[in-house]
């Protein structure tokens, strides 16, 4: 979809890249054995080598280079069977060795992609240039004593994917729509949990606008965006600043920018010539990383199915449409209770009630799927109800907000409030002489050839039945008896 | 005297219950008493610990418990990480610091029994060729010129060890070599010294100065200690990365074997410009003794070998820039208050370390700034490359190669200390076998027109120990060097020169 800012000088286009950091899902950290999970007493978490105490060596982890390359895989990326580490060297005091051990000449993970979805159902495909591995580095709280600073080196070494896109994004949605498959697609692979507001991922987006089909003109990175809507709106607020200076007839400076969500402002950081020289030269104390081809294979054979083959298998095996296919695919939990309630029953059906009532109903009580106050056997089970002619459509919207409520099963809900559907076509022949017997004026406006008033003769008689009236049967029998 | 027996010698006593491990570490103690205030080759004495250890090492025998070391008093570099026993690296910044961990050397070298005296001096950091640039005040080597008091640099980095090995303060020590500070100083110290091949040595716990070139290794009186030594220190270490998971074989019994048959290079780049005539005649007199026990002289090339001091100088200071880092008064080590994070880093740094490290920070930091990457490391490690394949090619026609270990004998400090270049130069022989990670061995041959030790190198291809012991105790035969220095143990310091 296309997105320009217009000015008096013509149409700006946007050009967006993004460097997404991504914590890498492991037992321990990069290259120590001190935990890497989240939280903890500060610097609880701290081995020998993370503090870089005299001596003390990297060693790789196993397990954080198989997550790098699932997500690569997960990515359609080339993997490098070798691969490099090097040191960035610069001074921070939450930075113990005074260098991050990095990838920058030559990543694990070579160029790959990423498929996105936008509102109007078309799609796009985003290049991925690159992932490499990388330790994370502390924290340094100010606010602990008036005259010094505290460290908590609990994330020191903490292994990061980062993931550089192309500068293949041309508006806010589009950046917003890659994040979020993104996210789906490590939290699919298990590789990283997403979550972006306790920092496991954070991007720093990369901004400049041009005339259509000018060459770059000169970006800006804002640093550290730490959730999809921050960075939606720092990179429509940037690329209007950037559109006013050269409107202007200045020239954008290349430079780091903060976003401040309060103020909806990006602010300069630092510039071009105060940016670090990080002196990158490859890391004497580790070897190259050499992957083995059977054991990248084995990673490779061993992937879940991935957010865009289950949206496809899941529109051509259940029929639904594609659209409901990629939102249900969107979370795999989603995804696998789909399954569930769709296994043996009308898919559609299925996919309807959960992307209506299902989502309705756990966003008003603000759950996730994995605590639904119904769950995929209980939807089945209303689904099995309507189906077998137990209940109707509108009754079974009903039946689900009880369910919703009290947790009880679709049965036992239909039973204690007599909920079944009326099939006795005595019954509802008496519903509609009633109905007709007190709408003579009605009647007779029909047979003059009114025939929309059809519609709400069943009304009358549905409402006469409470409800339970079956309506094909309802139906058929109104249509017999006005003819007669 | 038990301060002059051999490593092997002490060894053997302490099977045959000839005297304990308390009695001959206290020989030595004793010795170390006399003589360290002078020599300065001891950071830290470490006599609690040390009798202790013999105490243990002398229950673990009666025990009937035997290891490779069991009960043998050695001194460790103050480069190596001991656990609770203060660690400096000669370097004022870490001046207090007494580490929570043992070095992957040293523990191994606790496991077989040994039982450490205390730590060595050492340039800082081990930045040097003379041992004066320690925070800890320079050593003085043992050795006089005849008829001359002049004090004399014991070489380093490694100079410590040397000297308090060539004093009869240790039986042995450790070493480490980054471009010949354990080879250099054995020369200049009349002992013998090896830098195995990279990778053999666990670097884990050992202070770190240009990470691709650091070896530890031993140094001692004679090959066969060195061997003992080596068999100990060396193995594969999970921690280190870089070390190599290749077995430890007998070096003790390689010093057995009979080099008859072996091809031995001599390479032409090596008759360096200015070298002096006695260096250059007992390289021949070398050669001779191996063509002597049988081993085949043959001339070779190794071309680049006038690019290796350069080399080296580019690449080691940019791995000790970023090693050295970690010492910022943040986390551990002396700290310098500021007002404000950069201040701290400033102050610190300024106060902690000395010239020489500041110098190769810098060179370091400049090497590999932006726009002089490509012109300075990168051409540096291509030229590395380059040495290695002279290496390589080279011992696809020889078994080993054999050289001067150093182009002068020890000078007096502060001859050359002025002129950080010339000081440089020092290692011109050293530094090709470290670029390349090949092992060398240095043993004492004889002594220069002044009575100074000289030292021969033999270098071999990677994990090519056992021919350089083999080799070395070939020349060592032949050489016969007996000579011990003026200042040593037993001899009253006063009556030296």
């Amino acid at each position: 979809m296309s997105y320009e800012i217009e000015r008096a000088t013509g149409s700006w286009e946007l050009v967006i890249g993004l460097e997404v950091h991504a914590q890498v899902i492991s037992e321990s950290k990069l290259f120590s054995g001190a935990s890497a999970s989240y939280g903890g007493e500060p610097n609880s978490h701290v081995s020998l080598v993370d503090a870089a105490f005299p001596g003390m060596l990297p060693v790789i982890n196993r397990e954080c280079v198989a997550q790098a390359v699932r997500t690569g895989l997960g990515l359609d990326a080339r993997v490098n069977l070798e691969s490099r580490f090097d040191r960035k060297n610069y001074f921070y005091a939450d930075l113990p060795a005074g260098y991050q051990i990095s990838q920058f000449t030559h990543p694990v993970i070579g160029a790959g992609k990423v498929e996105i979805e936008l509102a109007d159902g078309s799609r796009r495909e985003i290049g991925v240039t690159r992932l490499h591995l990388e330790q994370d580095a502390g924290k340094s709280l100010h606010d602990q004593s008036p005259d010094s600073s505290h460290i908590d080196l609990n994330r020191a070494g903490v292994g990061l994917m980062e993931i550089v896109s192309e500068p293949d994004m041309r508006s806010p949605e589009e950046a917003g729509a890659y994040l979020r498959k993104l996210r789906t697609i490590l939290r699919y692979l298990g590789t990283c949990d997403g979550n972006m507001e306790e920092g496991s991922m954070r991007a720093d987006v990369n901004v400049s606008v041009r005339k259509a089909g000018e060459p770059f003109r000169t970006r800006c990175e804002i640093k550290n965006v730490n959730s999809i809507r921050f960075v939606m709106q720092a990179i429509e607020v940037e690329a209007r600043r950037q559109v006013a200076i050269w409107e202007s007839g200045s020239a954008v400076d290349q430079e780091t920018r903060l976003f401040d969500p309060q103020r909806g402002e990006t602010r300069a950081l630092r510039s071009k010539e105060d940016a670090h020289d990080y002196r990158y030269f490859p890391d004497p104390d580790l070897l190259p990383l050499v992957l083995e081809r059977e054991w990248v294979d084995r990673l490779r054979a061993e992937l879940p199915e991935l957010p865009d083959a289950k949206r496809r298998r899941l529109a051509e095996e259940y029929g639904i449409p594609d659209y409901d296919a990629s939102v249900l695919v969107a979370e795999k939990p989603v995804a696998a209770f789909f399954e569930t309630v769709a296994k043996g029953r009308d898919a559609r059906l299925a996919s309807n009630w959960m992307l209506g009532d299902l989502f309705a109903a756990l966003n008003r009580t603000g759950r996730g799927i994995e605590n639904s106050p119904v769950s995929a056997e209980s939807l089945g089970g209303l689904l099995d109800l309507i189906a077998d002619g137990t209940i109707n459509g509108r009754i079974a919207k009903d039946v689900f907000e009880e369910m919703v409520e009290t947790g009880d099963g679709a049965g036992v809900i239909v039973e204690r409030k007599g909920l079944r559907q009326v099939t006795d076509s005595g019954a509802i022949d008496a519903a509609i002489e009633q109905v007709l017997g007190a709408h003579g004026d009605k009647l007779a406006e029909f047979r003059a050839g009114k025939d929309k008033l059809f519609g709400f003769f069943v009304g009358q008689v549905m409402k006469a039945t409470g409800g339970k009236g079956n309506p094909a049967l309802v139906n058929a029998a109104l249509k017999a008896r006005l003819a007669s | 005297m038990l301060t002059d027996l051999s490593l092997a010698d002490i060894l053997k006593g302490l099977e045959a219950r000839s005297f304990s491990s308390v009695e001959v570490t206290d020989a030595f103690l004793g010795a170390i008493d006399a003589l360290n205030p002078r020599i300065n080759a001891f950071i830290t004495v470490d006599g609690q610990g040390a009798r202790a250890a013999a105490a243990e090492a002398d229950r673990r025998r009666a025990a009937g418990e035997a290891g490779a070391l069991l009960g043998v008093p050695v001194a460790i570099k103050d480069l190596f990480c001991t656990e609770g026993v203060r660690t400096t690296a000669a370097s004022r910044i870490l001046q207090h610091f007494v580490p929570p961990y043992e070095s992957g050397v040293t523990a191994r070298m606790k496991r077989d029994g040994a039982v450490f005296l205390g730590k060595t001096n050492l340039d800082e950091f081990a930045m040097g060729s003379s041992n004066l640039t320690s925070a800890f005040g320079p050593v003085e080597n043992p050795w006089k010129r005849r008829g001359d008091d002049a004090v004399l640099v014991p070489g380093g980095s490694s100079g410590g060890s040397a000297a308090a090995v060539a004093a009869g303060l240790a039986p042995g020590a450790t070493g480490t070599d980054t471009g010949g500070s354990i080879r250099q100083p054995a020369a200049f110290c009349g002992i013998t010294g090896i830098k195995p091949t990279y990778g053999r040595c666990s670097r884990w716990g050992t202070i770190a100065f240009a990470s691709s070139l650091d070896q530890a290794g031993p140094m001692a009186r004679t090959v066969e200690d060195c061997a003992i030594l080596l068999g100990s220190m060396a193995g594969f270490d999970l921690l280190d990365s870089t070390s190599a998971d290749v077995p430890v074989p007998d070096y003790r019994a390689a010093c057995g074997a009979n080099p008859r048959g072996l091809r031995i290079g001599i390479p032409k780049e090596y008759h360096a410009d200015g070298l002096p005539a006695e260096i250059e005649a007992l390289w021949r007199q070398g050669i001779e003794w191996l063509r002597d026990a049988g081993c085949e002289i043959v001339d070779v090339s190794l071309p680049h070998t006038k690019y290796g001091l350069a080399t080296y100088y580019i690449v080691a200071p940019a791995e000790c820039s970023s090693n050295l880092a970690r010492y910022d008064g943040v986390r551990f080590g002396e700290r310098v208050p500021g007002e404000d994070l950069i201040e701290l880093y400033e102050r610190t740094r300024a106060a902690g370390f000395g010239e020489e490290v500041k110098r190769r920070i810098l060179i370091g930091t400049y090497v590999l700034s932006a726009g002089y990457y490509d012109a300075y490391y990168l051409k540096a490690q291509k030229v590395r490359s380059l040495i290695l394949r002279d290496f390589t090619e080279a011992f696809g026609r020889v078994d080993a190669l054999l050289t001067p270990t150093a182009p002068s004998a020890a000078f007096a400090a502060g001859q050359k200390f002025d002129d950080p270049i010339k000081m440089y130069l020092n290692d011109v022989f050293t530094v090709p076998a470290s670029m390349a990670g090949v092992p060398g061995i240095s043993v004492p041959a004889g002594l220069d027109a002044s009575g100074l030790p000289l030292g021969l190198q033999l270098l071999g291809p990677h994990f090519g120990e056992e021919r350089l012991f083999s080799l070395g105790a070939a020349l060592e035969r032949a050489a016969g060097f007996t000579h011990r220095p003026a200042l040593r143990a037993g001899i009253p310091a006063g009556a030296a020169a």
